[in-house]
């Protein structure tokens, strides 16, 4: 690595703990992210001739809270300012503010910069762009990537979640216990909005452009997970994205369309990432405290540990689906675990299972695509055709729209061989 | 005499990089473990998970606790390990000086092994 891409990757691992300690001082997020950005400029200039220095965040709250308090002083008196290089001596602060940042304090630093960017006000891919803009410090053109939208519209959707989060009012008290475990909640489902930005690539040529996402949202709830290493919940929630993940490579084919988990090559999933999902899980589970997060990744990992499609534990599936309908209730939960019944059952009692959730999945893609293959898989083709049908209208990507024809040619083609 | 080399680092940094920058780091390190394994001086070595995944037991009257990790907020996490068998201490620091080269930013820590089992996992 250059001595660039060292800086670069300094600055991305200490911005939320220096971001969060600068937004503390200053109460203000305009200027927290000027001191931010005037601190990196003048560790351009001093890091790569004094070496870098032993805490990054340290030095960078240090600095910037100088350069910003040189500011407020220029605006207001027109004092000269101390020459750079009294500021660049700073062995003895960077100790001292080092020991006080071992304290707990900038836990709730780092949660507090993740909070305002869940303003309930702000819609989901708000809160998302701002995050990534805020915490992560990605460029507004490397988001705009990632959503496949154009550089300005992206700078103005951030623009306006940021003045609607300054107008709202930053919550600065150092939160209760209740607080503190409701902000961890929002935040987490926030990072798996991240996370699922970056999955739902609908293609082969899209999912290289969406990935960072998912390895930011991966990032960030590791990152949760340290400042609170206790919380069963994150451990799930970091499991899960792990193990989704771990599926990248496997999940469209040569032609850039998606491949169902049952005909993915296994062998193109990533074990690192499988065993790191696994081994969370089973810390997560000592804490007998089942939450959706953690329900969810242990269905993945029921998937991942399957050797083969034909070994997957539908059984225990079924049960997990059953536990998550019970924390988590919705007919989208429900459906899902139709595929788990039908596996176990057979496709008259998934069928039975989600035929009452129609009237409120009636506008919704899967639904119609696993009534169609439940169908399909009774013989009775007719309706299975309509139900397709039904989903292509719905589809949100041609790509899932060509997966229902590829169902609907099968249709034609047994139709064919049987008349 | 066994030498076990500990390298630690800052995970938020390691985990800020990029899987080509994970790859560039890793294949520079094995670079100089190549021609040293060569010499058939090279014993495990292990990369560990993050200390998210790591879990803590102690003592402390009673039953033994068993707690979520990493032990401490320490800067500075171990992220795995090598071990090699050297004539002395100038012959593993060459290797070591080398590692640390190839991975700015970490910090190796070089402990003579007093007692080594290969033991029986894996075979």
């Amino acid at each position: 690595m250059t001595d660039i891409a060292w800086i670069d990757t300094a600055f991305a691992s200490a911005r939320p703990q220096a971001l969060g300690a600068l937004l503390r001082y200053f109460r203000d997020l305009d200027t927290a992210e000027e001191a931010f950005q005037e601190a990196c400029l003048r560790a351009l200039k001093t890091w790569p001739q004094k070496g870098p220095p032993r805490d990054p965040a340290a030095w960078l709250i240090f600095v910037g809270r100088n350069a910003a308090l040189d500011g407020v002083r220029r605006g207001r008196k027109q004092e000269p300012l101390p020459p750079d290089e009294m500021l660049s001596d700073l062995e003895d602060a960077e100790a001292d503010m080092a020991e006080r940042l071992d304290g707990a304090e900038y836990r709730d630093d780092i949660l507090r910069l993740l909070f305002i960017c869940c303003h309930p006000d702000l819609p989901a891919t708000q809160q998302i762009a701002l995050a990534l803009r805020i915490v992560s410090g990605l460029s507004v053109r490397q988001i705009a990537r990632a959503f496949l939208v154009g550089e300005s519209a992206m700078e103005q959707r951030i623009t306006r979640a940021k003045a609607k989060v300054a107008n709202a009012g930053v919550p600065f008290e150092a939160p209760g216990a209740p607080e503190r475990a409701q902000r961890l909640s929002i935040v987490a489902a926030m990072i798996y909005l991240v996370f699922n930005e970056g999955y739902s690539a609908a293609n082969s040529e899209e999912a290289p452009l969406r990935a960072p996402l998912c390895d930011e949202a991966i990032r960030l709830a590791r990152l949760l997970l340290r400042l609170f290493p206790a919380e069963p919940e994150i451990m799930g929630l970091t499991a899960l994205m792990l193990l989704q993940h771990s599926r990248t490579a496997a999940r469209f084919d040569a032609r850039g369309s998606i491949v169902l988990l049952e005909d993915q090559d296994r062998s193109r999933w990533n074990q690192g990432m499988i065993a790191e999902g696994l081994a969370l899980i089973d810390k997560a589970i000592r804490h007998r405290s089942p939450g959706p997060y953690q329900v969810q990744a242990a269905i993945a990992a029921l998937h991942a540990r399957a050797a083969e499609a034909k070994d997957t534990d539908w059984a225990q599936i079924d049960l997990l689906y059953a536990t998550l309908e019970r924390l988590q209730p919705s007919p989208v939960v429900t459906l899902n675990r139709a595929v788990a019944v039908a596996k176990l059952l057979g496709p008259q009692a998934a069928l039975e299972l989600i035929e009452p959730l129609a009237p409120r999945l009636s506008g919704y893609f899967y639904f119609f695509g696993v009534r169609g293959a439940l169908l399909q898989q009774l013989g009775r083709s007719a309706e299975a055709r309509e139900a397709f049908n039904q989903a292509i209208a719905l589809a949100n990507t041609a790509a899932e729209a060509a997966h229902i024809r590829m169902h609907l040619d099968r249709l034609q083609q047994d139709g064919a061989a049987s008349a | 005499m066994l030498y076990a080399v500990l390298c630690y680092h800052n995970e938020a940094v390691t985990e800020a990089w990029t899987q080509a920058e994970d790859d560039t780091v890793i294949g520079r390190l094995t670079a100089v473990l190549e021609p040293v394994a060569k010499q058939g001086k090279v014993g495990p070595v292990a990369r560990l998970m993050p200390t998210t995944a790591a879990t803590i037991v102690r003592q402390s009257g009673g039953e033994p606790l068993v707690l979520d990790g990493p032990f401490a907020e320490t800067k500075e996490q171990l992220l795995g390990f090598y071990t090699f068998e050297c004539e002395s201490l100038e012959e593993v620091l060459d290797i070591v000086r080398d590692l640390s080269k190839a991975n700015p930013g970490a910090t190796y820590e070089v402990r003579p092994i007093r007692r080594f089992k290969p033991g029986t996992a894996g075979q």
